[in-house]
């Protein structure tokens, strides 16, 4: 076989690797998967983006396959190999996307719609494709330059992690569609430099070429515009007459819409009473990324037409008491501000993650809406909410945290799925210790039947009110509820009986019914907004008694409450319930499941078997080709590259959890998490080269393994304090913390794949790309997995996982 | 070389098979959508409405109701649901789910029809007042039951179709109109039973006010396709109103719970 191995060493193959095409191709690649989710998650919904995108990826898997299938035909051709999939790259990111928006997958019909999950396939596989020709690409180049793999595979590293903050950056200047042009530009820049590192063809004909290629992207693009699903609240609301987009911009944090209405008024007061008599003010809407709407209330109508905020289930704590000093979490459109400007609050701090949300109201909408976030009295804070009340030396008498609808943190849709840090166990109790004595949090939440956000957080309430030390938490809570909406307040300090007179009034001037006080009866509840059974009052009861456990253990949805360990608040699926729901599905069961969850599950699946048959289908021809392989060398292979592969991401994706502890914002974490990761982990790649080359690789990897096990350990146990102590530091230090943090740990996390790697390439080149495929499909199950190890079991174990999985890869790493 | 002959071997069954499979679903295909006739729908409408029977009388007790309105399930059994759907889904139209019809807009799961129908208490001399026509088939079914029904759709081709659609059909106890839903029928008003099907994020207050005493008003929650609750607004006689939050399904959230 030895003319075989001299193969990749032709006339044809320059000396060097093309690096900074691999490296300008890898960012487009990332850039190009963040702009996806970006995208999909405008179009379609967030969950069934993350699907689609998940899957898409192993457009990488099938690479390694197809490399391991045409190798012998592709490596001598490599430079032309190597250049047409740049090219193709380029073009088909544009093409493939714009192809895939017009297939009219409708997310809730699933279920019954056989055409559904054929058109769900049909956008994968068109997804795929991009990332199929990135990955040849970059395992050509592996293959071919089996002498010099660490350097490639760092300067993969390194282009996917300025890729990532590049694709942040612009989408910061940018609008999504138009970005995506400008990541297919990226691709045929990288293909046009490909072309001037290997010395191919002539420059200025080449320049041409690509030339026409760009400006030809650029044209498709212009003219393309997002297909938003006709299900979503956007395209919903355009259908009526008069009404129609005045402006968008867009950000890492979503597209934002502002949409008036000319002829017929947008009267948006969802859980207003059924006593109000009064309709809202003029309302111009703002909706994010095609759902999710906020308003803007005119603020110069009549007194009569600002009744409507007296009318909803959180205007309550201002019938409690005279708040002073109030914060409100998650502005918006600032109706919570409005509201407490009706109710003549002379301090109120506003917080609203999104800058461009307050841009627009303050430069289009100013006079509008009466200067609302520039009035006297009034702060703005461009802030995540979490963050600002853990920073604050302020405390407050009243804590609003209105409806915010759970469309899903922006840490730039990558990797993030259900996570909320802001209904955690540790969230309630942060809140509570900013409360000034007597003070209260409001927490409001949309009813869901059967009863499951509501009592989840009453639950949540309960136990943080018990960490804290307080005996009877049932005589700081009050819960009320209208037929759309809940709230739940939770006091600093023993409810009165005059506030408790003053909750029994409230509620039944405006058709709400009490399900929680101090000394509730059960004949007051359930009044006016019948349920079968006093539904929210008996859990609320079973949730302050001694029968906690059983109650939760009973309740056909998951009501434990979440935590910063586990924070997935909007889990309520429990596997038990599954065979019941499907069982009723005709009947009116299908609105009773859980589409987070299951669509976890569903890609899961999907990405196993897609797996197993790219993993399987190479080694059959192997096989007959290379009969002195053993079946041990390519187990060992498959379980090393998986084991690595998973373990990669299950550290990656739990650090940038743990890190969004630290920085707040979703976006600043994951972009410095991300970007901190894949570039020491590009450098550690680079140092492996020194060990490749004296040959230590066995001592590399265990040291690697060594490294990250030891790192990982203690930052478990001491990232928590650590990040307590620093809480008070300014952003930009906060970075360079984490920055240094994650150094050790990426740089040892660079070393495993192309030690193995290298040792392959001299050993049995032949496996390189199935090697590669094998690492693709890992990372897509990894990904899904690590997020469904974290729902279960919490995000320490995802870590633990993770070095088991490398202290394997460590035992299954054999040297031929 | 034995690699490529096997690989090339493997392409053309490859290209075969996929050549058969193309094939079988487009002949499937045209089947579905072009061989249905009238008998056909008769048919398939007596077992559509004999599977909502079963369900629906499951479910009644959960409803509080003591048993169900037969005269419902006639009249569902009398709406030719396929004229109301698009034409390309007319084989699928006595399924018993919601189907697109158009501008985002849906044809409800006729087992949601059935329960909001039965639900508020049709009777032959009502005037029923219906925000959101959408394809017109709940319009329709309304009919079939009361002396008088006031549609109103704010998306104007569609309450244009539904409008025509009716008149063919011969429902000339139901008049539409294109418009603001949110304030109701005022020249019409007060009605005996309000559905409100169109989406909006609060009940308008013009809509209670016109509500008659005795009278119900039933809005169904949740998205386009999937019902969550139905929630049932009764003004008594004195003017106070009673709500009621009813799940269309029969599920008890709790374990060892017995109905």
């Amino acid at each position: 076989m030895r003319g075989e191995a001299g193969l990749s060493q032709t006339a044809t193959t320059p000396p060097r690797p093309p690096f900074i095409a691999i490296a300008l191709l890898s960012a487009g690649a990332l850039a190009y998967e963040v702009l996806l989710m970006r995208l999909f998650a405008i179009v379609q919904w967030h969950h069934f983006a993350y699907m689609v995108i998940s899957l898409a990826l192993l457009g990488y898997g099938a690479s390694g396959t197809f490399l391991s299938l045409a190798q012998k035909w592709l490596l001598p051709r490599f430079k032309i190999a190597f250049c047409t999939n740049l090219g193709l790259f380029g073009i088909s990111a544009v093409s493939c996307y714009l192809l895939a928006q017009q297939v009219p997958f409708n997310p809730e019909t699933v279920l019954w719609d056989w055409r559904e999950p054929l058109r769900l396939a049909v956008m994968y596989l068109l997804l795929a494709i991009p990332f199929f020709f990135a990955a040849n690409a970059i395992g050509l180049a592996f293959i071919s330059f089996r002498s010099d793999i660490a350097h490639a595979y760092a300067a993969d590293l390194l282009g996917a992690g300025l890729g990532s903050l590049c694709v942040i950056g612009l989408l910061m200047i940018s609008m999504p569609l138009p970005a995506l042009g400008i990541i297919a530009t990226l691709g045929l820049l990288s293909l046009l430099v490909a072309v001037f590192e290997l010395r191919l063809l002539h420059p200025a004909l080449s320049s041409v070429a690509v030339l026409c290629m760009v400006v030809g992207v650029a044209l498709i693009t212009q003219r393309a515009e997002l297909e938003i699903s006709a299900y979503k609240s956007l395209p919903q609301t355009l259908r009526i007459a008069g009404t129609e987009i005045i402006d968008e911009t867009s950000s890492p944090l979503g597209l934002l819409s502002v949409v008036e209405s000319k002829q017929l008024p947008l009267r948006h007061a969802p859980g207003l009473s059924l006593m109000a008599r009064h309709e809202p003010p003029e309302q111009v809407a703002i909706f994010t990324d095609g759902a999710g709407m906020t308003v803007i209330n005119n603020g110069h109508a009549p007194e009569s037409a600002y009744n409507y905020l007296d009318q909803l289930s959180w205007a309550l704590p201002y019938h409690l008491f005279k708040p002073q000093q109030v914060l409100v979490l998650g502005a918006g459109g600032g109706t919570e501000v409005l509201q407490a400007r009706q109710h003549g609050v002379p301090e109120i701090d506003a917080v609203e993650l999104n800058p461009q949300l307050i841009e627009i109201i303050r430069k289009r909408y100013g006079e509008f809406s009466n200067q609302l976030y520039d009035q006297a009295g009034v702060q703005l804070h461009i802030a995540e909410a979490r963050g600002f009340v853990a920073g604050s030396k302020n405390k407050y008498d009243l804590i609003q945290l209105p409806l915010l609808d759970s469309f899903a943190t922006s840490s730039a849709g990558l990797y993030a799925l259900n996570e909320s840090y802001l209904y955690t166990i540790e969230a309630l109790s942060t809140y509570l210790s900013k409360l000034k004595a007597n003070g209260y949090l409001a927490i409001s939440r949309w009813i869901n039947l059967p009863p499951r956000d509501t009592l989840k957080l009453f639950a949540t309430a309960v136990t943080a009110l018990e960490q804290a030390g307080i005996d009877e938490p049932g005589q700081r809570l009050i819960l009320i509820r209208g037929w759309q909406t809940s709230t739940l307040l939770i006091k600093n300090g023993e409810v009165t009986s005059t506030e408790i007179d003053a909750v029994r009034q409230f509620a039944s001037a405006r058709a709400f019914d009490v399900a929680w006080f101090p000394g509730i009866k059960v004949e007051e509840t359930n009044r006016y907004n019948l349920l079968d059974q006093p539904q929210f009052y008996n859990a609320a009861r079973a949730l302050l008694g001694p029968k906690r456990a059983e109650f939760i253990e009973q309740y056909k949805f998951n009501l434990t409450p979440a935590s910063d360990d586990k924070p997935y608040f909007f889990q309520f699926f429990k596997w038990r319930t599954l065979p019941e729901i499907l069982e009723l599905s005709s009947r009116g069961g299908m609105p009773l499941l859980e589409w987070g969850y299951l669509v976890l599950v569903a890609t899961l699946v999907q990405a196993m078997l897609a797996s197993a048959v790219l993993i399987l289908l190479p080694l059959s021809v192997l096989k007959s080709q290379h009969k002195k392989q053993s079946g041990f060398q390519k187990r060992s292979v498959l379980l090393y590259f998986s084991a690595i592969g998973l373990a990669f991401l299950f550290i990656e994706i739990a650090f940038i959890q743990r890190f969004i502890l630290f920085l707040h914002h979703p976006l600043y974490a994951t972009a410095v998490v991300l970007t901190g990761f894949l570039i020491f982990a590009g450098l550690g790649s680079a140092f492996a080269r020194r060990l490749t080359q004296s040959n230590q690789h066995r001592r590399g990897v265990w040291f690697a393994v060594l490294a990250i096990s030891n790192i990982s350990v203690f930052y478990l146990y001491a990232l928590t304090p650590l990040f307590e102590l620093l809480m008070a530091w300014p952003v930009w230090a906060k970075i360079i913390t984490t920055l240094f943090l994650i150094m050790p740990l990426a740089f040892s996390m660079g070393l495993p794949f192309p030690l193995a790697l290298d040792r392959l390439g001299r050993d049995a080149p032949e496996l390189m790309p199935w090697a590669w495929g094998v690492n693709g499909c890992a990372s897509v199950i990894s990904a899904v997995l690590a997020t469904l190890l974290a729902i279960h079991f919490g995000f320490q174990i995802v870590i633990l996982a993770a070095l088991m999985l490398y202290l394997f890869a460590a035992l299954s790493y054999s040297e031929n | 070389m034995s690699h490529n002959h096997y690989v090339d071997t493997l392409n053309f069954k490859l290209l075969r098979v996929l050549r058969n499979g193309l094939l079988l679903i487009l002949m499937c295909l045209c089947n579905l959508v072009f061989a249905t006739d009238v008998d056909d729908y008769a048919e398939q409408r007596a077992a559509l409405i004999e599977e909502i029977t079963d369900d629906v009388r499951a479910t009644a007790r959960y409803l509080g109701r003591r048993e169900l309105n037969p005269s419902v399930l006639t009249a569902l059994g009398q709406v030719e649901r396929h004229k109301f759907v698009p034409w390309i889904d007319r084989y699928r139209a006595y399924r018993n789910q919601p189907l697109p019809i158009g501008h985002g807009q849906t044809i409800s799961q006729p087992y949601i029809v059935a329960i909001m129908t039965d639900l508020i208490n049709p009777s032959a001399e009502h005037r029923v007042l219906e925000v959101g026509t959408g394809s017109g088939y709940q319009a329709a079914v309304l009919a079939e039951l009361v002396g008088q029904v006031y549609s109103i759709e704010i998306i104007e081709p569609l309450g244009r179709a539904a409008g025509k659609r009716l008149q063919a059909l011969g429902y000339d106890n139901v008049t539409t109109r294109i418009g603001d839903g949110y304030y109701g029928w005022p020249e019409q008003a007060p009605f005996d039973a309000i559905v409100v099907t169109a989406a909006a994020s609060h009940v308008p207050p013009p809509l209670i006010e016109q509500l008659k005493p005795g009278g119900h008003m039933i809005i169904p929650v949740g998205s386009r396709f999937l019902t969550q609750q139905l929630v049932l607004i009764t003004k008594n006689e004195d003017g106070t109103l009673q709500t009621r939050q009813l799940l269309p399904v029969r599920f008890v959230p709790l374990t060892g719970k017995h109905d």
